[in-house]
């Protein structure tokens, strides 16, 4: 059986060469199983004036997820591809949809395209999900402290601890013994996302919501935390949210001796210089400055280059960048790589010179 | 045609070094208006264009299973000749040129896109993105002109095996993708200079096997062979192989416009010593040539209608050529340069002129006329059977002969 269908499958590869059988199978069934891990957008639901939760139906062999989990999408803004992680806000779903809910963030590309202009239908590419920022099994007694967009992670998990229905939200046996305090930090009320979500736990006795508004409490100072959860230590603490909070609570837990377990979506960015130093995969750095182009100084440096015509025409010479930023000498613009946003961006040596630190995948 | 710097009306005599910089400019400022506005309506023709293509090779295949059946030989050839030329042109030529890289998608993409050729994609990229590119009709240094096999320019000495250079180049133009291969592989120069036991060369020649054995074994076995069950076998191949010869001829053709016809110019090695970006933008405008049409035309052409537009700009995507077109011509005009363009049929006219014209020795059809046409033909005979010095002697009495009727000729015209 196995090998009839290898068979099969060596006849249809020769039969697409110099294309595969999935290039065409895709035209019909892109989420069918043994395809490219994707998604189809079927609902974008507002939830606040600049939020909005996407419910995306899987590709068949999506593996399922743990609440708390985060899945990364590809998505092509103005053209071009753009990779970003977003917490799976429902747990595991009977209709194997997944959501995630985006809150359009300032200068966001992709948060901004998904929230203000997805359609219903658009395909996206996945990752399975992945993160380990996960309840323990067996319940306990936990902290939540989510910021902002931070309760995204968090609002999956309560979800399927706590369902909610028609009757109200439902408390299973198994959540016996789960006791939740969840501190949400955020601007106003309404800038809140999943507000209304948790006031309903709390009125169901699920949870003990401590809610901090900015424009009411004032900004959060971590030292508060005691005050305004007593029981602290015998917590364990969960947290996500911007870096500036986690960082300070992860200074108070450590002094204190308590658990703390975190997730942070967005990656600290560098902003692009005049030249830089240019690493590669064996190790070797080359100092460039910011008007020789990159293959010209890894060239003086004695790194063997891949070359062609050395004026941005033949692209030749293009090297995986996988993180840094590189400035085209030609009109000035700069290109970034983020890792795990932008995956490795190929770029032309010949014309693009360092700006700032960058690396390229090329030993 | 003659090297430009050897013209006595050389058409860039009149560019002051200002004129040249700031003609670079003025195209950068072009260019940069495209990449400015690349983005979505690019990006989904690309993928609109790849995903009519895999249809239409899909259905043709299907209809071909029923290809003993004439109507069905038809439509599946006629699809198929299709599907291959969106391949190569619309499609390969361009993502290969690294036109839609931009859009970071790993499966479009110029370091990892193949076509539906006989040549790897590697090796196409090097001849073709690199050398034809960068050293446009630089004669000596583009192998695109002539493919190393054909005289293209009257200052190479000619000797009677050019005659038959029409006849090459029709068979070229049958078996053009093998002939690119071996273009690619610079397979002519390997065995003149006896070097076939070059390890890169043997490399390369194996990666061109493995290619040609995947296709040939695609087109010339598995398809047959899913036909049998119809009876089908023979047509499905003969109509694979002509669906291949469609693609091969209407790719020469398309090719042969775009640095051949009369009005292209050609230019000397050491012309390109210290050239700018502005020198080689120029270099580029009069060494291509345009051919106009519907759109249909540019989609089948793969865009090189817009030969002029490529190869100013090889890597902005193909579907912009159309509309910064008007912008570079005004270009020209501002600058009075020859914007070489014509429709299909008189550029390839006008390319296969070249090439007859050339095959024959200088001034021979210049000075050959409905009545000399005998003793015209008495001297070609001479010139091919003769010594090289009695070549000369002829060659010197053409040139004098074609002289005189230009000069009687312009005595007409004055009077």
């Amino acid at each position: 059986m196995t090998s009839l269908r290898s068979r099969v499958r060596q006849v249809a590869e020769a039969a697409t060469t110099p294309l595969v059988p999935a290039d065409f199978l895709d035209l019909f069934a892109p989420l069918r199983a043994g395809a490219d891990l994707r998604g189809r957008i079927e609902q974008v639901r507002a939830e606040t004036k600049d939020a909005a939760t996407l419910v995306i139906r899987p590709g068949a062999d999506w593996v399922g997820h743990v609440p708390g989990q985060y899945v990364r999408i590809g998505i092509d803004v103005d053209g071009v591809r753009q990779w970003r992680a977003y917490s799976l806000t429902h747990g595991p779903r009977a209709d194997r949809r997944i959501s995630i809910t985006v809150k359009a963030v300032p200068d966001g590309l992709v948060s901004h395209h998904l929230v203000h202009g997805t359609h219903p239908g658009t395909l996206v590419h996945l990752e399975q999900a992945a993160g380990e920022f996960v309840l323990p099994p067996g319940g306990g007694r936990f902290l939540f402290v989510t910021a902002g967009s931070g309760i995204t992670p968090v609002i999956g998990m309560l979800r399927n601890l706590f369902p909610a229905t028609d009757e109200g939200v439902l408390r299973p046996i198994r959540t016996a013994r789960h006791d939740v305090v969840v501190v949400h930090v955020a601007p106003t009320r309404p800038d809140s996302i999943f507000i209304r979500d948790l006031e309903a736990l709390e009125r169901a006795g699920a949870i003990s919501l401590v809610p901090r508004y900015d424009d009411v409490h004032g900004v959060l100072d971590v030292e508060e935390l005691p005050a305004l959860v007593p029981d602290l230590a015998e917590r364990r603490t969960f947290a996500c949210g911007p870096a500036g909070l986690l960082d300070a609570l992860q200074e108070f837990h450590d002094a204190k001796g308590l658990e703390l377990f975190t997730e942070q979506f967005r990656t600290a960015r560098v902003e692009p210089g005049e030249g830089g130093t240019v690493s590669f995969t064996d190790g070797r750095n080359v100092v460039a400055d910011g008007s020789t182009p990159i293959l010209d100084a890894a060239e003086d440096a004695g790194v063997l280059m891949p070359s062609g015509c050395r004026m941005g025409i033949c692209y030749g010479c293009v090297l995986p960048m996988t993180a840094g930023s590189v400035r085209d000498l030609r009109n000035g613009e700069i290109t970034t790589a983020v890792p795990g946003e932008s995956g490795a961006i190929k770029i032309q040596t010949c014309i693009h010179a360092a700006a700032g630190a960058c690396h390229l995948d090329h030993a | 045609m003659t090297v430009i710097q050897k013209k006595s009306d050389n058409p860039i005599a009149h560019l002051t070094r200002e004129d040249i910089e700031q003609i670079g400019v003025e195209l950068d400022a072009i260019r940069q208006e495209v990449i400015d506005s690349r983005g979505a309506s690019d990006a989904a023709y690309i993928r609109r264009v790849i995903k009519t293509q895999r249809s239409v090779e899909l259905g043709s295949r299907a209809v071909l299973l029923f290809s003993a059946f004439p109507p069905a030989w038809v439509l599946g050839t006629a699809g198929l000749s299709l599907s291959k030329i969106l391949d190569n042109m619309e499609i390969g030529h361009n993502i290969l040129h690294g036109q839609w890289d931009w859009m970071r998608d790993p499966k479009i993409h110029s370091t990892t896109w193949d076509w539906d050729h006989a040549t790897p994609a590697e090796q196409w990229k090097r001849s073709h993105n690199e050398l034809h590119h960068t050293y446009t009709n630089v004669i000596g240094k583009d192998n695109d002109l002539g493919y190393g096999i054909m005289r293209v320019d009257e200052d190479q000495p000619w000797v009677p095996r050019y005659l038959i250079q029409p006849v090459w180049n029709f068979l070229n133009a049958c078996l053009f993708e093998y002939g690119i291969a071996a273009y690619d592989l610079e397979l002519g120069m390997v065995l003149r200079r006896k070097d076939t036991k070059n390890p890169v060369f043997r490399a390369n020649l194996k990666k061109v096997r493995h290619k040609i054995r995947k296709q040939a074994t695609k087109d010339y076995l598995v398809h047959p062979l899913l036909s049998l069950p119809t009876g089908s076998f023979v047509s499905t191949l003969l109509a694979n192989a002509t669906a291949n010869v469609v693609r091969n001829l209407w790719a020469h053709s398309v090719i042969m416009c775009g640095h051949f016809p009369e009005g292209v110019e050609t230019f000397e090695k050491r012309s390109i010593e210290g050239e700018t970006k502005g020198d080689w933008y120029v270099r580029q405008m009069l060494g291509s040539a345009n051919i106009s049409g519907t759109k249909l035309m540019h989609i089948m052409t793969g865009n090189l209608s817009h030969q002029i537009e490529h190869h100013l700009f090889p890597d902005l995507p193909s579907n912009r050529y159309g509309e910064i077109a008007p912008k570079v011509q005004a270009l020209f005009e501002k600058y009075d340069l020859n914007y070489c363009a014509r429709p299909l049929v008189p550029q390839v006219y006008s390319a296969w002129h070249r090439v007859v014209r050339l095959s024959l020795p200088n001034d021979w059809l210049d000075s050959t006329t409905p009545r000399n046409v005998p003793e015209q033909l008495t001297k070609l005979y001479k010139m091919v059977t003769g010594t090289a010095r009695e070549r000369r002697a002829i060659q010197a009495s053409l040139t004098r002969a074609a002289r005189a009727r230009r000069a009687a000729a312009d005595e007409v015209l004055a009077a």
